[in-house]
């Protein structure tokens, strides 16, 4: 086991194209981090800088707080988790978890020891004995990261293991993976571009951008208070709903298109600098379960919206509607097709149930006025202290 | 569904009769084939018999055989050993993969069958040769295996010797040049998974009992690099060995069926450096290109040997010049001064090193 260190690592390819800037991000001992971010932001590469796949232009990489930079794969003694795993129809699952060994020239009774603990922990032992063939396809993702496990490397590296298996395997092996590592406490690097993935497996999660950190933290604080735009609208599904808008002269209201909603002064007192923004143009940031329906009596700030589209999910209606405020759509957030698709003014909003509405509705929001996220309409950074 | 192919195709349209439209463990058409002592493999796979052709089709997400077909392509156009792709079937109907298409190498095998019925004998170093000759033509050529693998390999019996083509293109990756640590961690796989397969089949009882299966695994890394270090180390070269020394290299490099892509002649107080960057060799590419230098038609071989003459009279000159005199410009001046100078016939007796320091000595 090992922490990870990446110190101002950069990666420039022969042709000028700068894969990752800057990045600095420690992997603690033992914890579970998951690089995620959309196709090119640099994580595949900041991973095989990692594997010792890719070279360092520069900066320094520390495993073990060892300076790692020109060791081979071998020397860092790493191991990339069932990539293009193989299971050998001939052998038993306890000899296909352990032939790595067997190459090590361990003796057998320790080989023996090792592929018994590492079927212990993942549920294999009545299973030694039998041929692949006999196994369910979650199985034999599990004999392959048996493999892994029995070579104790001091580090986990994990390419976007599941996105080959169908949706259920892969549902059933997030969790498999989480349990297993929590269980063997290796310092593991999982890279994915799926932020539900990144959301449900990973101790800590860095999204990254074009190469660059946006920002590292738990999956709650990445949810809860982004840094900046482009992790509001990556983090979260459906994502959060970013208008333009802009702030009342004394900060206490707040114009989304041509509706007002008043800003109290606790919002003011948790972020004091937005008062600095008075009378200027900033974006709003609300995720769909900070925008329940209005109950009957409630009062508060409220936002009207024409429903367009309702998702019944049985537990919650997922209501999809415009506003005439402009909609703010974070490059490389979402994906090409699904930005096209966004209305000017749409928005998501989870409601109860049982709330009467139907497309063509006039609907009435209450506004979590306390969840609001600002941004700086230039530099999309976060308004906070 | 759509069917995505590299034209021409012709003979693979009655492919489009097969039911695309099921899963393809399911199908029951009668031109389906069974391929004994096949390789291992994660995703589904079947042979069809179509139009006096063998077809392999493998069924895998729509990314993944978009990703595939472009690599195989890519590998054909750079002369690497591989299964030529005949496209990809997509948009098969709801929860269905795509399948990818490729023409079964003809009169290939499989390291089982090899080893289960040896025709020439016992065919590990042969296999073996294979293997590592394919390994590093991908690697000189950029490309990136990620799953090096005897299952992942045809062979062909090639004049006493066994041809590798690559079958799986699935975790390939193509890069300008490739990184030693790339390299390095396709030789470890390749000896993880060698080692692997052939443990596999002693545990079939199809391995002859004299092969040990972690030996002949770790004979990869040995063989890979004296092959990568015959074809890529550096080495000084005094003054009056220069010019021959250039020349055996480059006909040593001919022989393993590899070509000098540059070379470069550094200065140093102990001589000069000689480093060569080595590219995989085509079919009828020094024809084509002693052809595009100098107008001159020669067969293959003929045309190897003058290239290779002009390459080695190139580093000469650049030596001499204290600077690149470019291709053309050596090229004429090997006609203009070299050629000339050749005796007609050859002396005999006169070997070809001791000929060509004579023409080209001071």
């Amino acid at each position: 086991m090992a922490p990870v260190s990446l110190e101002k690592i950069n990666k420039v390819y022969e042709n000028g194209f700068h894969a990752v800037k800057d990045l600095s991000v420690t992997i603690a001992d033992g914890e579970f981090m998951v690089l995620v971010g959309p196709s090119g932001c640099g994580k595949t590469t900041a991973l095989r800088m990692v594997a010792g796949l890719e070279d360092i232009t520069s900066g320094i990489l520390l495993i073990g707080g060892k300076e790692a930079n020109d060791e081979t794969p071998k020397q860092r003694d790493i191991a990339m988790v069932f990539q293009n795993y193989a299971l050998y129809p001939h052998m038993t699952v306890a000899d296909n978890i352990g032939f790595a060994l067997k190459l090590r020239k361990l003796p057998k009774d320790q080989l023996r020891a090792k592929v018994n603990e590492a079927a212990e922990i993942l549920g294999l032992t009545d299973w030694l004995d039998r041929k692949p063939g006999q196994l369910s396809g979650g199985q034999r993702q599990r004999v392959a990261m048996g493999r892994a496990i029995v070579r104790e490397p001091s580090v986990f590296l994990m390419d976007e293991p599941l996105s080959n298996l169908d949706a259920k395997l892969r549902v059933q092996m997030r969790a498999e993976v989480q349990r297993i590592q929590r269980r063997i406490g290796v310092s593991t690097i999982y890279v994915t571009h799926d932020q539900v993935e990144a959301m449900t497996m990973g101790d800590r999660v860095t999204v990254l951008r074009e190469g660059v950190l946006q920002q590292v933290d738990t999956p709650q604080v990445l949810y809860d208070n982004p840094d900046n735009i482009f992790v509001a609208a990556f983090i979260g599904s459906p994502s959060m709903n970013l208008y333009d808008a802009t702030l009342g002269a004394d900060a206490r209201s707040l114009k989304l298109g041509s509706q007002e909603v008043d800003l109290p002064e606790s919002v003011l007192l948790a972020r004091p600098a937005l008062r600095g923004y008075s009378g200027k143009k900033v974006v709003a940031g609300l995720r769909p379960e900070h925008l329940p329906a209005e109950a009957d009596n409630a009062t508060g700030p409220k936002l009207v919206g024409d429903v367009e589209l309702i998702e019944a999910l049985g537990s919650e209606q997922v209501v999809h509607f415009t506003i005439d405020a402009n909609r703010v759509l974070a490059e490389g957030a979402v994906d090409k097709d699904e930005a096209a698709a966004v209305k000017h003014g749409e928005g998501v909003a989870r409601i109860g149930a049982k709330i009467p509405v139907k497309v063509g509705d006039k609907i009435t929001f209450a506004v979590s006025i306390e969840d609001m996220k600002f941004f700086d309409e230039a530099t999309g950074l976060a308004i906070r202290g | 569904m759509r069917f995505v192919f590299s034209p021409p195709a012709d003979e693979a349209a009655g492919l489009l009769t097969l039911p695309f439209g099921q899963p393809l463990e399911e199908w029951q058409d009668e031109r389906l084939v069974e391929i004994r002592q096949r390789g291992l493999s994660r995703h589904v796979v079947r042979f069809i018999a179509e139009g006096g052709e063998l077809y392999a089709l493998k069924a895998l997400s729509e990314r993944l055989a978009r990703r595939e077909y472009r690599l195989l392509r890519a590998l054909a156009e750079l002369n690497v050993p591989a299964v030529e792709v005949v496209g990809i079937v997509v948009d098969r109907g709801p929860d269905l993969d795509a399948i990818l298409v490729t023409r079964f190498l003809e009169y290939s095998t499989t390291y089982r069958a090899l080893f289960s019925s040896p025709r020439v004998g016992q065919p590990t170093d042969r296999l073996l040769d294979a293997l590592v000759e394919l390994l590093v033509r991908l690697h000189l050529s950029g490309f990136f295996w990620g799953d090096c693998s005897l299952s992942n390999t045809l062979f062909r019996y090639d004049a006493g010797t066994l041809g590798a083509y690559l079958v799986d293109a699935e975790t390939s990756e193509q890069h300008p040049v490739l990184t030693d640590g790339q390299r390095n961690w396709d030789v470890e796989l390749a000896v993880e998974r060698v080692s692997g397969e052939l443990m596999d089949l002693q545990a079939g009882e199809l391995l002859p009992d004299d092969i040990d299966p972690l030996e002949t695994g770790e004979e990869i890394q040995h063989r890979y690099e004296a092959l990568w270090e015959e074809l890529t180390r550096e080495e000084t070269l005094r003054p009056q060995e220069q010019r021959h020394r250039i020349a055996k290299r480059l006909r040593r490099l001919n022989d393993l069926g590899f070509d000098a892509d540059e070379l470069e002649l550094i200065s140093t107080p102990e001589g000069s450096q000689l480093r060569i960057r080595t590219k995989v060799a085509e079919a009828g590419q020094h024809s084509a290109q002693l052809f595009r230098q100098t107008g001159i038609t020669a067969d293959e071989h003929q045309a190897r040997r003058l290239l290779n003459d002009i390459a080695s009279f190139h580093g000469y000159l650049a030596e001499q010049a204290g600077r690149d005199v470019g291709t053309t410009a050596a090229a004429n001046s090997y006609f203009e001064t070299v050629l000339p100078t050749v005796p007609d016939p050859l002396t005999p007796g006169t070997d070809d090193t001791g000929e060509f320091s004579r023409i080209l000595g001071p």
